[in-house]
């Protein structure tokens, strides 16, 4: 593979986690959402394994491998377990409709492009254009946490921020050292579990997973 | 003076291939589904007896309900002229560029939701009104798909655009995949196919483009649907110029053109047949649903405008 080939596949995938994220930040059923969170994994890991290939860092192999299980596969399963276990069924819902979210998320990815256009002009590795990509999916991941109610949703946004951070790392430096990596995967898979248990007892005080019902928790009135 | 030539085969062959290529969409679709076709040729029957029916004009139709069909099939055929169909040696391409063209088809379209509100039944004018919003939704879009395409071959003319991407081979590019994929998300909206609207249906409520039309009968109504016929051609024709424009001849290439035929057909038999594979995969979608539908395509083509900016 030359550098040009490698940068175009860099550039596909690039574009296809960014199109993971907006498709997140669309979609409504909690299924099709922990889909699209594995695929946005899948596109992740391979982009770097692809950037292990070409820098020759061997510990990004490791991580690559890491994404794979961990956000492919560990994650959306205790996702999918919880969601079948608190039996949500219902379509999330959205504090602002879905166009102007997506509206809005394109003005994040034109932010993005300026606030890292310096430096990627300092940058001289051919997966620099993606930062501004990186960032977009953490801002977009942001979004999603903002503009969603179920609580559900707001993790996988969260995950969806962490997703962006992780490949922002590949593309500004080609990856953290590998013992940070490890420290935040095993964070992620850690804070998951917590989710999970915080979201049986949500679930059992409150009979929902809503988080607009946690007003309710306010002393006085 | 070849490019004359050109440009009258060109005009000829739209207007004497659309209606089989309709009749192909229709026989590709009912044999998917299991049903008889009515065969290739039945466009062409059915435009023959609307020529031969009298028209049934309401006694309040205006000048402008009579002069809508003549002005619909006009600009389609203009719009025939511009796009590299068969070769992209075409004079009058100087004439108008892509952002022309959208424009003609806009022009078609304000005049038809004029001719639908003209007579003043509830359903035209009904149909009148969804139509601008689904264009309104999907004008946008289609110009930044198109726009997409242009800044990479950094010319907004079809002619010259199939010419930059058919001489750089094959380009795999981010931004031309979105761009592709907006595009085909407006070219079923802007030729009302499912999921935005059922070109077969006979239920008035659900009735988009069908419903502004209810009124016109013999030769307008012929001249409408021809028209229509020619604008799902020229539209695959389209996404062939900006996206595969492999074997469209070349300027001063008249030996080229019966290869182009040969590959336009080619084309054409393809794209009908992804036109009914995601006709029969998807239903009509509710109204209300469709601003998602063309807010999806304008993302997608904005993305592949960002793709460029960034990615490239």
């Amino acid at each position: 593979m030359d550098l040009q080939t490698v940068s175009q596949i860099n550039g596909f995938l690039a574009a296809f986690v960014l199109l993971t994220a907006f498709g997140m930040l669309a979609q409504k059923r909690i299924y099709s959402l922990i889909h699209l969170f594995a695929w946005q994994g899948f596109f992740l890991s391979v982009n770097t394994a692809i950037v292990a290939y070409v820098a020759g860092k061997h510990h990004l192999y490791i991580s690559s491998v890491m994404t794979l299980s961990l956000k492919v596969i560990v994650l959306p399963y205790i996702l999918h377990i919880l969601v079948v276990k608190l039996k949500i069924r219902k379509e999330a819902e959205t504090l602002v409709n879905i166009p102007a979210t997506m509206l809005i998320g394109i003005a994040l990815v034109i932010f993005s492009y300026y606030l890292t256009a310096p430096v990627t002009e300092l940058s001289s590795l051919i997966t620099r254009s993606t930062i501004a990509v990186a960032l977009a999916v953490v801002m977009i991941g942001m979004l999603m946490m903002i503009t969603r109610k179920h609580a559900v949703t707001q993790i996988i946004g969260f995950l969806a921020m962490e997703n962006g951070l992780f490949f922002a790392a590949t593309s500004a430096t080609y990856g953290m050292p590998l013992v940070v990596e490890l420290g935040v995967a095993l964070d992620v898979l850690i804070a998951a579990f917590i989710f999970g248990i915080f979201f049986f007892h949500i679930h059992t005080t409150f009979d929902s997973l809503d988080v607009e019902q946690m007003t309710r928790l306010k002393e006085g009135d | 003076m070849e490019g004359i030539v050109v440009e009258i085969l060109q005009v000829t062959v739209l207007i004497a291939l659309a209606p089989l290529f309709a009749g192909w969409v229709k026989m590709v679709k009912c044999r998917l589904q299991g049903r008889t076709s009515p065969g290739l040729l039945q466009p062409y029957r059915d435009l023959k007896k609307l020529f031969s029916k009298d028209i049934v004009l309401a006694e309040n139709a205006s000048w402008i309900f009579r002069f809508t069909p003549y002005l619909v099939f006009g600009t389609v055929i203009i719009a025939g002229a511009v796009v590299p169909i068969l070769s992209t040696d075409l004079p009058l391409s100087l004439t108008a560029d892509v952002i022309v063209l959208v424009g003609l088809f806009a022009i078609a379209r304000f005049f038809t939701a004029l001719a639908g509100m003209d007579i003043g039944t509830a359903f035209g004018g009904m149909g009148s009104s969804r139509e601008m919003m689904v264009a309104s939704l999907a004008e946008p879009a289609m110009l930044m798909a198109i726009f997409t395409v242009s800044l990479l071959c950094k010319s907004t003319s079809l002619t010259r655009i199939a010419e930059v991407i058919s001489s750089a081979g094959f380009i795999a590019k981010p931004s031309l995949a979105f761009a592709f994929l907006a595009f085909v998300l407006i070219a079923i909206a802007e030729n009302g196919r499912i999921p935005v609207d059922n070109p077969a249906t006979h239920l008035e409520l659900t009735m988009l483009h069908e419903a502004m039309i209810l009124e016109y009968s013999g030769r307008h109504l012929a001249l409408i649907e021809w028209a229509g016929m020619m604008k799902l051609f020229l539209f695959m024709a389209i996404g062939s110029a900006l996206f595969f424009p492999f074997g469209i001849a070349a300027t001063d290439n008249i030996a080229g053109i019966p290869a182009a035929l040969l590959f336009l057909v080619l084309k054409l038999g393809a794209a009908g047949v992804a036109l009914v594979l995601i006709e029969t995969g998807l239903a009509k979608m509710r109204l209300f649903r469709l601003t998602e539908f063309l807010g999806g395509a304008f993302l997608m083509a904005t993305l592949g405008m960002l793709s460029f900016f960034i990615l490239e």
